[in-house]
């Protein structure tokens, strides 16, 4: 990037706003993502929409990649500037512009820290359902961008079922306006929903109207323990044949639970092979009766323990453990590798094994844990990024659980999108007639391919980037040769 | 995709090394084998940490975060980046409050990874050229020496008795002073004088004369200085409890100002020091009242991972080792004879509650006091930027924090402000004068305020 364009931009934003010195761009090169990292050319704070405007026209004429970017919490590669260019840091768009209680609405800027929206509405008895497990941390236009789910999800969807309209700018500087506040409306093409989920490749966020819910009356929360993986499976099965909807049932297998317990420390048996956390919400009476039906089907399936949470405290560490337990897993080994194959909730059970299976082929260790009630499982490998010959086990082994749960009915990703990580398997998912659309879409709002390269589409498919250190760390080459071997 | 992009990535990067600073020397290899690359990699970037960082809540900024500082780190391990003038920035505007390591859900262990970092950063700069004048004098002629450090709380005294500060602020000569220490000395106290501090009893007999524990008191060495009217209130506070305490002869400064910037040598000295010193005095306890000086004193095994004798007594030390308001919470509850109609809030030392993980002692000792209405503050433990000497060496951002902070004090509507550590005292001692509140409120240490209970 040239001193022109570098002056351009710093007038746009103001001299503190543009990074450019070594470090500055060095900490934007990765997010969330084990394994990827490369380098910006430069970083932009931009405060307004305008500002936006003016960098998005700066950018379409000199061609340079543009990647939005929050708190860089995802995990697949979102973030990651692989081609270069300008990161475009949100978070100084951190309005919150509105409550409307009468349309039961919010709107605000896209850098409001997720939590920060659950805090304020619920002050006011409403209710924004989405809750990744990054909510503390994670921004709104970044949970937007990615569609994130979380634990809420069997009941109350995810990202996409809350976002009514969008203000957005283009590639060339237009500023685009969908949706809105009403309850209804179909006045052509969903040009919202179309964004939302978008991750940065066609346009850049930069206001937000959610949907709110009442907040619900109560919530009660238990765990149930089993001495079998598949016995927790099959409960979560007959759940929800029963017709159950618990707000949240989450799954943790054991290697999980012992990480989670010292970390946590709350009193897990860390002798037992699974456990479910199971919460429901809504009136008192109702949740009752749910809990009660479903601590007996748990039973009933060979739960060896089933325990209500007494207080709201307890309830409350009990998911802040299942919370933690990615980060928890960070523990064992130097490099964690998450990924979120999901299944209708019907081949849950079969998935588990899928995964077992895998992990003792390869020689790997997998912990499962996940949104069982979705059938959303996060299969984490615990690794070392330095012992290559592993690495390449363990992509083999990820190949093979994605095609397993295609197999199975499901999909290569519930809720972190698809980004660097997920590319090469898109096209398994959506078949070449999905491609070709996707990929019309995207050139109609983004002609010249600037809006964060390299994500969702890969060039060639069915190859998985698993490493691309554009850090200068000296292994981009090895990772190269990687790439070629696994490539068939 | 690979090839093409590989291809912009390696001309990026020889980019970068060009345009690299040709002034600044690559760290050598002995450098670098000092960060702990486990340690580092444990760090899953997953970025928990970013909202308990004081530094990145004011910037916004992921080079002022702790997930950016460990990034930082690692591409220096890998030699990636340089140590140079720009790392060494990034790596002091860490307050060191170690907040982020409670956030951190992998357990990484921050503040050891930043001490390592800016001893690279001093290493390397030692090794280009000698180090300088100004910190040569603060931590090699004055912190290890006990009795410079008590000459210059004379000097202070001398000042502070002659009216120079009086005549100081006058006539605007503090405006010839640099601004932090202009804005400082506002909100030091006067200091015992040289004739009270040689009154000091050595030994203080427990009240009911019947001793249950035999207590170390460590002195601290600023503490000691600036507030030895705390250090005499904590020992009358423990006696209180049925301690017999002794200020332990031959003790020395605990090391955390050294270990903190980077001159780890200096640190294992001191730390060395201390430990034979306690050792000599055979107590039950060790205990302080400086959440700073405590948690290094409580980390002493860590300084010595190659010197397994040395690990062993450190070891030993640690066992032993107990802030004030821990201990006490463990005694029997004391019966305090005056009673206060005062609303009361707590401000958390980083070093006790981050890096202690003593919180809820010091609460229930202050609600304990008779008539005591004690009110918690919103972000308690988050850091006042006071952080050592970071109020000097980075005196804007520290004054940024410190003025969010006294936004969450205001609305406690508190008379007094406690504090457990020195430095977070006269922290909120400037606050206080900044905030223009000095006539409805007061900060205390913990130890003053249960002694006027007494």
């Amino acid at each position: 990037m040239n001193q022109n364009i570098k002056n351009e931009l710093r007038s746009i934003v103001g001299r503190d706003y543009f990074l450019d010195t070594p470090n500055e761009l060095y900490v934007y090169s990765y997010d969330a993502t084990p394994l990827y990292q490369a380098m910006p050319d430069a970083v932009v704070i931009p405060s307004s929409v305008e500002e936006i405007a003016a960098i998005m026209k700066v950018a379409s004429q000199h061609r340079i990649p543009i990647v939005s970017r929050g708190s860089g919490t995802n995990l697949c590669g979102g973030t990651v500037p692989v081609e270069g260019g300008i990161v475009l840091n949100m978070n100084r768009l951190n309005a919150f512009k509105e409550i409307d209680q009468d349309n039961l609405t919010a709107t605000f800027e896209p850098g409001v820290i997720t939590a920060d929206v659950h805090k304020a509405v619920e002050a006011v008895g409403l209710f924004y359902p989405p809750d990744p497990g990054s909510m503390r941390i994670s921004t709104m236009g970044g949970n937007v961008a990615e569609c994130a789910g979380g634990m809420r999800g069997l009941k109350y969807g995810v990202t996409k079922d809350y976002i009514m309209g969008l203000e957005a700018v283009l590639p060339n500087g237009d500023i685009l306006r969908v949706g809105g506040k009403n309850a209804k409306d179909v006045a052509g093409y969903d040009v919202t929903k179309l964004l939302v989920g978008s991750e940065g490749t066609l346009a850049v966020i930069t206001e937000i109207t959610a949907k709110l819910l009442p907040l619900p009356e109560t919530k009660q929360t238990m765990v149930a323990y089993y001495n079998d993986l598949t016995d927790a499976a099959r409960s979560v099965q007959r759940i929800i044949a029963s017709k159950i909807i618990p707000a949240t049932l989450e799954f943790l297998d054991q290697e999980t639970m012992i990480v989670v317990e010292d970390f946590a420390h709350i009193g897990l048996p860390l002798d037992m092979k699974a456990m479910l956390i199971i919460e429901q919400d809504g009136t008192s009476l109702q949740v009752e009766h749910d809990i009660a039906r479903m601590a007996d089907i748990c039973r009933a399936e060979g739960a060896t323990e089933v325990r209500m949470a007494q207080t709201a405290e307890e309830g409350a560490s009990l998911m802040a453990a299942r919370r933690s337990a990615l980060s928890a897993l960070a523990r064992v080994k130097p490099t964690t590798i998450l990924e979120d194959a999901t299944v209708p909730r019907a081949n849950l059970a079969a998935m588990v094994e899928q995964v077992n299976l895998v992990a003792k082929k390869y020689d790997l260790q997998i912990c499962t844990f996940g949104h069982a009630g979705d059938g959303n499982l996060h299969p984490t490998c615990l690794t070392d990024e330095r012992d290559k010959e592993e690495i390449h086990r363990v992509e083999q082994a990820f190949e093979e659980i994605f095609h397993a749960a295609i197999k199975l009915g499901g999909t290569i990703t519930g809720e972190h999108g698809v980004g660097m990580a997920k590319a090469d398997y898109l096209d398994l998912k959506v078949g070449p007639v999905g491609m070709d659309i996707m990929r019309r879409i995207k050139e109609a709002f983004d002609p010249y391919g600037i809006m964060n390269p390299g994500k969702i589409f890969a060039k060639s498919s069915r190859r998985r980037v698993v490493v691309n250190h554009g850090c200068g760390c000296g292994q981009t080459r090895e990772h190269a040769h990687g790439n070629e071997q696994a490539d068939k | 995709m690979a090839v093409d992009v590989d291809k912009r990535e390696n001309m990026r990067m020889e980019m970068n090394k060009q345009t690299n600073n040709p002034d600044c020397s690559t760290a050598s290899v002995s450098l670098l084998n000092k960060f702990d690359t486990n340690e580092i990699m444990n760090c899953m970037q997953c970025g928990f940490c970013l909202p308990s960082c004081p530094t990145y809540r004011q910037t916004g900024k992921e080079v002022a975060s702790p997930r950016g500082r460990i990034a930082l780190m690692k591409g220096v391990a890998q030699e990636a980046l340089q140590v140079d003038q720009e790392f060494e920035n990034n790596m002091y505007l860490c307050l060191g409050c170690r907040a982020c390591e409670t956030a951190c859900p992998a357990g990484v262990p921050y503040g050891s990874l930043v001490e390592t970092a800016r001893e690279v950063v001093e290493t390397n700069k030692k090794e280009r050229s000698k180090s300088p004048f100004i910190r040569d004098i603060v931590f090699n002629k004055i912190f290890k020496h006990p009795k410079r450090i008590d000459t210059l709380g004379t000097a202070l005294w001398a000042a502070q008795a002659a009216g120079l500060q009086t005549l100081a602020d006058k006539t605007g000569l503090v405006n010839v002073l640099p601004r932090p220490m202009a804005e400082m000395q506002k909100a030091v106290e006067k200091v015992a004088s040289p004739a009270e501090r040689k009154k000091r009893q050595k030994i203080v007999k427990p009240t009911d004369q019947t001793a249950k524990l035999r207590i170390g008191m460590f002195k601290g060495c600023i503490m000691d200085v600036m507030f030895y009217e705390t250090n005499q209130a904590t020992s009358r506070v423990l006696a209180k409890a049925g301690c017999e305490v002794i200020f332990v002869e031959d003790q020395a400064c605990c090391g955390a100002l050294h270990a903190h910037s980077g001159e780890k040598d200096g640190a294992v000295e001191l730390a060395k020091r201390n430990i034979e010193a306690f050792e000599k005095a055979n107590v039950d306890f060790i205990v302080n009242n400086a959440g700073g000086c405590g948690a290094a004193l409580k980390e002493y095994h860590h300084w010595f991972h190659d010197d397994l004798e040395w690990k062993e007594r450190a070891l030993a030390f640690v066992a032993k080792t107990r802030d004030a308001n821990e201990l006490l919470a463990e005694l029997p509850q004391i019966e305090f004879k005056n009673s206060f109609d005062v609303r009361v809030t707590y401000q958390d030392s980083c070093h006790l509650a981050h890096g202690q993980g003593v919180r809820n002692q010091p609460r229930q000792l202050i609600r304990s006091i008779p008539g005591v209405e004690y009110i918690e503050m919103i972000n308690a433990d988050s850091c006042c930027g006071s952080a050592g000497i970071y109020n000097i060496t980075n005196f804007d951002m520290s004054m940024r924090i410190l003025d969010d902070k006294m936004k969450n004090v205001k609305q406690t509507k508190a008379h007094l402000i406690v504090t457990s550590n020195p430095g977070c005292l006269l922290q909120m001692k400037q606050g206080i004068i900044r905030a223009g509140m000095q006539n409805e409120m007061e900060a205390i240490h913990i130890m003053d305020l249960l002694d006027r209970a007494l």
